[in-house]
C-alpha cells in the first residue's frame, strides 16, 4: 500500500483527494504522534496521508480591504512573523507550544485537527474567522463555528481540503489571552481564555470572550456579549456574578489527565471576571 | 511502498530510498549513522531531537522523512565543524552548562538558531528560544549563562 501521496500543486492533491481516501498532512506535528509506534518504526495511519505542507499555494498571507486571508500551510512561525497579523493572533501564537513546533506545525493543521485544546481556536472564534474549503469542483466559505463539531470533528467531506483562513480586520483597544498549562512551552492548554474589547466615549462598543478546552468546542457566547455592547464599565462591573453565572452553563470542562473539570470551570470563571473587572477599565 | 526522497544534509546531498512516512530522526541515527541526534520523548516535547531545516529549528522525531524532499538540513555533526560551534562549546564548558549531555545537542542547535537571527539576546529571548528543550541536570541557568557568554564573546560571529 502506498503510505504517502506527496503532490506537485493544489490540484493535483485535489484530485488525489477525490479519487482515494487520504489523510491530509501538513506539518505533522500532531499526526506523527498520534500515528506513533516504537522508535525505529514508521508511524502507522489506517490510511494513506496527502502530504500538502509543501504546496506554495496554501502558504501565502494576503492583505485586503477589510480582510486578511491566511493559507492553511502557513507556519505558526511564519505567521508570528508577519507584520499584518492581527496582535490578538501574535500572542496566541507566542504562547504555541515551543519554536520548533511552531516552525512546522501549521494554522490549517491546527484548526482540521479540531482538538478542545487547539491554541488557535479561542482567537480565531472571537475574530469571526471563516474557513475556505476546496474541492475540485469549487469553495465554500464556512464559519469556524460551523466548521468544527465537535472533539476531532470537522464539517471537512473527504474530497476537500481547508484552502485559507479569513480574519476580517479589526482593532481592538484590550486584548487579554491567558494560557494556563503545566509547563510554559509545550503545554497543551488545561484552560485558555480570550477577551477581546473595544470601547468608545466610555461604553463597550465591541466585546468578545472566548474559552479553550473547558468544553468539546470553544465557548462563545453573541448573546451575552450582545448584551454588554453599549453599556458602561460601571455597569458592567455590578453584574458580573449574572455575566459568570450565564458563562458558568456554557461551561462544561471533563477531567482528564491535564488537569479536572473543578480547577477548570473555577479557573475560567476567576479569568473572565478578571478580564471584565480589571482590563477593560 | 518506499519512494525516493533527496535532500542536502550537512552540505552533502543524499539520496535515499525507503517508506516517506518514517521518521527523520530514525533515517538520521539508524540509515546515516549520525547518533548526536538523541531520541528523548519521541513526541516533540523535549527538543533532544533538534535539527535545523532550511534554517529554522526542527524536531526531527515529529518529521515525516518524504516531507523534507530537496531541503537543506544541518545536524549537530554538520554544525560542529564550524566555528560558531566552537565558540558555544567553549562558552558552556565555562558556564558549566553540560551535565549528562544528552540534551546538549538539541540545545546548541536551538542556541544557533536563536543567534544566528538574534546576535544579542537578552535573557527572555534565550529562555524562549530553549523552552522547546528540556534538560534534567543544570535546571537551566547554566545554559542561559552560555548562550550569554557566547553571545558577548562572538561578537561579528552571527
Amino acid at each position: 500500500m502506498v503510505s504517502a501521496y506527496r503532490p506537485e500543486n493544489l490540484k493535483e492533491a485535489l484530485l488525489r483527494r477525490k479519487e482515494f481516501r487520504v489523510i491530509p498532512f501538513a506539518g505533522g506535528t500532531d499526526l506523527m504522534v498520534k500515528g506513533r509506534r516504537w522508535s525505529g518504526l514508521a508511524p502507522h495511519f489506517e490510511l494513506p496521508v496527502l502530504f500538502i505542507g509543501h504546496l506554495g499555494e496554501l502558504k501565502n498571507v494576503e492583505l485586503e480591504q477589510n480582510c486578511l486571508r491566511i493559507g492553511s500551510c502557513c507556519t505558526l512561525s511564519y505567521l508570528l512573523e508577519n507584520e499584518n497579523m492581527p496582535q490578538a493572533i501574535k500572542i496566541a501564537l507566542w504562547m504555541f507550544a515551543s519554536p520548533a513546533i511552531r516552525n512546522i506545525g501549521t494554522i490549517g493543521g491546527n484548526i482540521c485537527n479540531a482538538s478542545p485544546a487547539g491554541d488557535t481556536l479561542p482567537v480565531l472564534y472571537a475574530v469571526n474567522a471563516s474557513v475556505v474549503l476546496k474541492n475540485t469542483n469549487g469553495i465554500r466559505e464556512v464559519p469556524i463555528e460551523q466548521f468544527i463539531k465537535g472533539v476531532g470533528k470537522t464539517v471537512l467531506q473527504d474530497d476537500e481540503l481547508l484552502k485559507e483562513i479569513i480574519i476580517p480586520i479589526k482593532s481592538f483597544d484590550t486584548i487579554y489571552y491567558r494560557k494556563v498549562g503545566t509547563r510554559k512551552a509545550n503545554a497543551l492548554s488545561k484552560i485558555s481564555f480570550l477577551g477581546l474589547a473595544k470601547i468608545k466615549n466610555g461604553l463597550i462598543e465591541d466585546i468578545r470572550i472566548s474559552f479553550g478546552a473547558v468544553a468539546p468546542t470553544v465557548v462563545r457566547s453573541m448573546e451575552i456579549e450582545d448584551r454588554l455592547k453599549g453599556k458602561t464599565k460601571k455597569y458592567i462591573k455590578q453584574i458580573i456574578p449574572e455575566i459568570c453565572s450565564q458563562y458558568s452553563t456554557l461551561i462544561k470542562p471533563i477531567d482528564d489527565q491535564r488537569s479536572n473539570a473543578y480547577y477548570r470551570k473555577i479557573v475560567s470563571l476567576r479569568l473572565l471576571k478578571h478580564f471584565l473587572t480589571k482590563d477593560i477599565l | 511502498m518506499k519512494k525516493e526522497i533527496n535532500f542536502v544534509l550537512n552540505k552533502k546531498g543524499v539520496n535515499i530510498t525507503t517508506d516517506p512516512l518514517r521518521r527523520l530522526l530514525d533515517i538520521l541515527r539508524e540509515d546515516l549513522g549520525l547518533k548526536g541526534v538523541k531520541e528523548g520523548c519521541g513526541e516533540g516535547e523535549c527538543g533532544s531531537c533538534a535539527v535545523i531545516i532550511n534554517n529554522r529549528i526542527v524536531n526531527s522525531c515529529i518529521v515525516a522523512v518524504g516531507t523534507v524532499e530537496g531541503a537543506e538540513i544541518i545536524t549537530i555533526e554538520g554544525y560542529r565543524k564550524t566555528k560558531q560551534y566552537k565558540l558555544l562549546e567553549d562558552s558552556f564548558a565555562e558556564a558549566g552548562a553540560v551535565q549528562c549531555g544528552f540534551c546538549t545537542p538539541g540545545i546548541i542547535i536551538a542556541a544557533e538558531t536563536l543567534l544566528r537571527i538574534n546576535p544579542e539576546p537578552n535573557e527572555n529571548a534565550i529562555r524562549d528560544a530553549i523552552s522547546g528543550n528540556l534538560c534534567r541536570c543544570t535546571g537551566y541557568n547554566m545554559i542561559v549563562e552560555g548562550i550569554k557568554i557566547a553571545s558577548q564573546k562572538g561578537k561579528g560571529l552571527w
